[in-house]
């Protein structure tokens, strides 16, 4: 499922015109039938085995089999009503070959027979055979130790599916409640709840056994100003988390004071939404920002996009190397300029790193879907660009042996390709808290939360909105300012990292829709930071007269 | 049983679901598709695949509680126990207040969007078509990345007032990215076809390599206020922002572009230039749609925008019996009438201004003016005294549609054409457009 396909199906958007209403390939189930057990790891050995002696005597040099079963749960709500209860199960299997020294992949959904996977197998063949001719040289994939008969499974302490719907839709009404009364005249709230149970088979003899639960609690509130006809909103500032139901439960150590309620590892939606109402009242009373220069000071509920968008995905070597060239684009960050071994991606402060295995964000795996065993990586070091993210049919170009396992379907139907993995700013070495880093500056703007964002298939010129703007005047909060968007080059952006917070304020923010690949595909990763300063970034007024 | 069934299939076979059926409504929606793909980069494929889906989906209620199971499997056994689940869960279920009920029988228009030549595509068929263009990227001593999926597949819903619908379709969109080797130049097509017979993948690659070659060395002029000519492809990633927000329950709750003061809507105001105007019809045979709405509801030809005023906007049926209205379902496709200037007449006429062919990464800023944002890309020029001067470094820009749709110098004729953001299929003429606003600079290519 895609972002619009997603606002869509909240209700959320205005969005609606010709868009499908579920996830595609999903079925809806019952409640209870997210808690059934799906195959057993027997047959599903059996049904890969099956799938690969089928592409091995049709003349497949590798195989893999994925064997996935996905679940969804969404309770959708809108003011005093639940709009829509939503429980989706997809099953089914994709096979990906090399035949002939060609990439092929079918899927087949519902698979329940070795002859049902036995012929995606040789689909997939026939498919590689097919396009053989026009490769120019044959894949060339890293060697990967088999690791046998293995299993993972995500830490999570209260699986959201045992959790009854009534206890859901019960906080939902709550918290829907609580914006109406503090002064919202509309509220959708959701709980949106993944669990992806993943099998991975390959012919290096691997069989790894997955499951992967992810949260995420949110809202956004509206607040019409009945004399103007203007209306102003608020999201929630939680983040989706690798997490289950446990994320709902915040203590005092999880929450950071300040200007507004900032939550780390626990969310307490019925704070937050409260706050939330006060701010989009607030909003319509705010001052519109003067465009210019000003030093920004970015929480991590806002930072981990920019991160995204400016570091994650211009360090995927797909993208450097151009394999993207015709949807999500090349890259800047060029092999030229690893090389060089100096090339400034940043400040010295600045470093960012690949993890794939941080307890609690989205792209935590123990194995990714080539049969990698996951790992953390350094992308830049002391302000220095030293690596990229890749895979096993990449890692040859930048001189590495083995795959730095961050491949990843969003389904059984998808083929597997290099996705990004959580990628992070360290936090500061040395101790700085927020209220410290303000006090530095003389004419700055402290953003809270994500809002419209965009950048170009490069990822050199990037704009960001937020959800809270407030104004720095010589080191206090001066105000609130609204129709403020920053823009900047990713280069010249983190070499303006003037400070970074210590480790007592990192935390993750993340998507469940980073979109990448034709098909589309969607993948969850977390981004997390401490509050992080820049100067002199350009701030635009985006109001419109119509 | 057969993936994609003919409608004395589906009948018969929605038919037998329904004799199931204990509740005291009952509709079944059965849909089945068969895709397949074929990505390339670097000048070779990379992925490709197949996918085979079918779908039964059964939903029952007793008075306002509701109750969806689904189902892929299709002996009698499983059909009777999906139509049991479906009821159970409907007993299980709170009260919906906005549940409708099912309708009655409907007339459909005749809609013709499945074509035997797209059903047939082989993979060998794909690899030939891929292989024409990979061909020309490789004698020119360029870059190609591409990709070409197709469809074709089939929806039918039945319900116990007696209402059928079945559409079948087939589609096939192919796109491609051509680079210079230097990485200086950029070019980009994308074609959108239900008859596979209509696409030309040598001609497309074609306008791809002449837009990578004639975009390379592009200059840095200041961002700023110019006169535009937006190609369709360009163009309609803007406009569709302003389609998605024709919903008249955000715009009575004061929610979105379409809402005014006191609770009123913009429907009736002329929001554009009285030569815009936006309408649907399933019948077209150039971008032809399924007749019927996900709920079962008949598409007609609809005015969206007429002459620049709002003529519709869409209602569902609980909104519409909430507000007095007609239910009208949200449109199956969209159509932008165009105008008499050819792409080479709106150069001619233009003493400076910029051609755009391609817009990225486009994103809603401001939803109360639809301010969007985004970039320019493959393939951005500089027009002097009514000729092409030099190609262009691409620029952000941050500008609504309907400011951009007020603004307007002239249309051209309407094409088909593939929104890079949405995937959807348009028709939309070539627009120039006046004061759109470019903000910052771009080094990307």
């Amino acid at each position: 499922m895609n972002r619009r396909d997603f606002t869509n199906i909240l209700g959320m958007g205005t969005a609606g015109l010709m868009l499908p209403s579920l996830p595609a390939f999903s079925r809806t189930v019952a409640p209870e039938a997210l808690l059934e057990t799906g195959v057993d790891v027997a047959t599903k050995k059996r049904l890969a085995d099956a799938a690969m002696n089928a592409a091995k005597s049709r003349g497949a040099t590798y195989t893999d089999v994925r064997i996935g079963r996905y679940l969804n749960q969404f309770v959708v709500t809108r003011e005093d009503k639940v709009q829509n209860i939503v429980n989706t199960e997809s099953y089914g299997v994709g096979v990906r070959v090399i035949a002939d020294g060609c990439w092929g992949f079918a899927a087949v959904v519902d698979a329940r027979s070795e002859a049902d996977t036995a012929k995606a197998a040789e689909k997939a063949v026939a498919i590689a055979k097919a396009n053989a001719r026009l490769m120019k040289e044959p894949v060339q994939l890293a060697p990967q130790k088999g690791y046998g008969e293995v299993s993972w499974k995500a830490p999570i302490t209260k699986n959201a599916f045992e959790v009854p719907i009534k206890e859901k839709v019960d906080l939902l009404m709550e918290v829907n409640g609580a914006a109406l009364k503090n002064g919202a005249n509309y509220v959708n709230s959701v709980l949106f709840m993944v669990n992806e149970q993943k099998y991975f088979a390959s012919t290096d003899g691997t069989y790894a056994d997955q499951d992967i639960h992810r949260m995420w609690p949110l809202f956004t509130v509206t607040a019409i100003d009945p004399k103007t006809g203007k209306f102003e909103t608020r999201q929630s500032l939680s983040a989706p988390m690798g997490m289950g139901y446990e994320y709902l439960q915040a203590n005092p150590s999880d929450k950071i004071t300040g200007i507004t309620t900032r939550y780390n590892k626990g969310y307490d939606m019925l704070e937050d939404v409260t706050a939330a109402a006060k701010q989009a009242r607030a909003k319509h009373a705010a001052k519109s920002v003067e465009a210019g220069k000003y030093d920004l000071v970015l929480d991590p509920s806002h930072l981990w996009l920019t991160i995204h968008e400016s570091v994650g995905h211009p360090l995927e070597l797909d993208r450097v190397l151009g394999y993207e060239a015709n949807f999500a684009g090349t890259s800047f960050a060029t092999l030229d300029k690893w090389k060089s071994k100096n090339f400034n991606y940043g400040s010295k402060l600045v470093n960012l790193v690949a993890d794939k295995t941080q307890v609690g964000s989205l792209g935590a795996v123990g194995y990714d879907d080539e049969g990698v065993k996951c790992k953390q990586w350094d992308l830049v070091k002391d302000g220095t660009l030293v690596n990229y993210q890749a895979i096993r049919d990449q890692v040859h170009i930048i001189g590495e042996n083995e795959s730095q396992g961050c491949c990843y379907a969003d389904s059984w139907s998808s083929v597997q390709f290099q996705r990004m993995a959580n990628v992070s700013l360290a936090a500061g070495k040395t101790p700085l808290s927020v209220q410290q880093m303000i006090k530095d500056v003389k004419k700055g703007i402290y953003i809270i939360g994500d809002g419209s964002f965009s950048i170009d298939q490069q990822r050199y010129n990037f704009q960001f909105g937020g959800q809270l703007f407030y104004e720095i005047k010589n080191g206090e909060i001066a105000g609130m300012l609204k129709d403020v968007a920053y823009q900047s080059n990713t280069q010249e952006f983190w070499n303006s990292c003037a400070a970074v917070c210590d480790e007592k304020d990192y935390r993750l923010g993340g998507s469940f829709f980073d979109g990448k690949g034709q098909p589309p595909q969607s993948s969850a990763v977390s981004h997390g930071s401490s509050t992080t300063r820049f100067n002199g970034v350009n701030v635009i007024n985006t109001a419109r007269k119509i | 049983m057969a993936t994609i069934l003919t409608e004395a299939e589906a009948k018969t076979l929605l038919q037998k679901v329904l004799s199931y059926s204990k509740a005291d409504e009952c509709e079944v929606n059965l849909s089945g598709e068969e895709r397949g793909n074929v990505r390339y980069a670097r000048n070779e494929v990379s992925t490709s695949g197949s996918l085979t889906n079918q779908n039964l989906v059964v939903q029952s209620s007793f008075g306002k509680k509701v109750g969806t199971a689904t189902i892929d499997e299709f002996d009698d056994a499983s059909l009777e126990k999906v139509v049991r689940r479906a009821e159970e869960l409907a007993r299980l279920a709170p009260e919906n207040p906005e549940y409708m009920g099912v309708l009655g029988p409907q007339t459909y228009l005749k809609a013709n969007g499945f074509f035997d030549t797209t059903a047939n595509i082989t993979p060998d068929t794909r690899a030939e078509a891929v292989a024409k263009s990979l061909q020309l990227t490789r004698d020119a001593r360029l870059t190609a990345a591409g990709f070409m999926e197709d469809r074709h597949g089939y929806s039918a819903m039945m319900n116990s007032k007696g209402l059928f619908a079945y559409y079948p379709s087939t589609n096939v969109n192919f796109s491609l990215t051509v680079r210079t080797e230097d990485g200086k130049g950029s070019g980009y097509v994308a074609r959108g076809y239900s008859d596979i017979t209509k696409l030309d993948t040598a001609a497309a690659t074609s306008i791809a390599i002449q837009k990578a070659r004639g975009s390379a060395e592009a200059r840095a002029i200041e961002p700023g206020k110019y006169t535009v000519i937006l190609e369709p492809t360009a163009a309609v990633v803007l406009l569709e922002n302003v389609f998605f927000n024709m919903d008249a329950r955000s715009a009575d709750e004061g929610r979105s572009y379409f809402s005014k003061s006191g609770g009123k809507s913009r429907l009736g105001d002329k929001i554009v230039d009285e030569r815009v105007t936006i309408y649907s019809d399933p019948t077209n045979a150039e971008l032809p749609a399924s007749p019927w709405s996900g709920d079962g509801q008949a598409q007609q030809k609809t005015m969206w925008i007429e002459k620049g005023v709002v003529k519709n906007l869409s209602y569902s049926r609980y909104w519409a019996q909430k507000q007095g209205k007609k239910p009208l379902p949200g449109p199956n496709n969209v159509i932008m009438m165009g105008g008499n200037s050819s792409l080479d007449d709106m150069i001619k006429s233009t003493q400076r201004g910029i051609l755009v062919t391609k817009l990225w990464y486009i994103r809603e800023v401001d939803p109360q003016t639809i301010l969007l944002t985004g970039l320019t890309r493959d393939g951005t020029f500089y027009i002097e005294n009514g000729k092409i001067k030099h190609p262009v470094k691409n620029f952000r820009f941050n500008e609504s549609p309907i400011i951009m749709l007020n603004n307007l110098e002239a249309l051209g004729k309407p094409e088909r054409v593939v929104s890079t953001e949405s995937d959807q299929n348009y028709l939309i003429p070539p627009m120039k457009i006046r004061e759109f606003t470019f903000t910052s600079l771009s080094d990307a290519v």
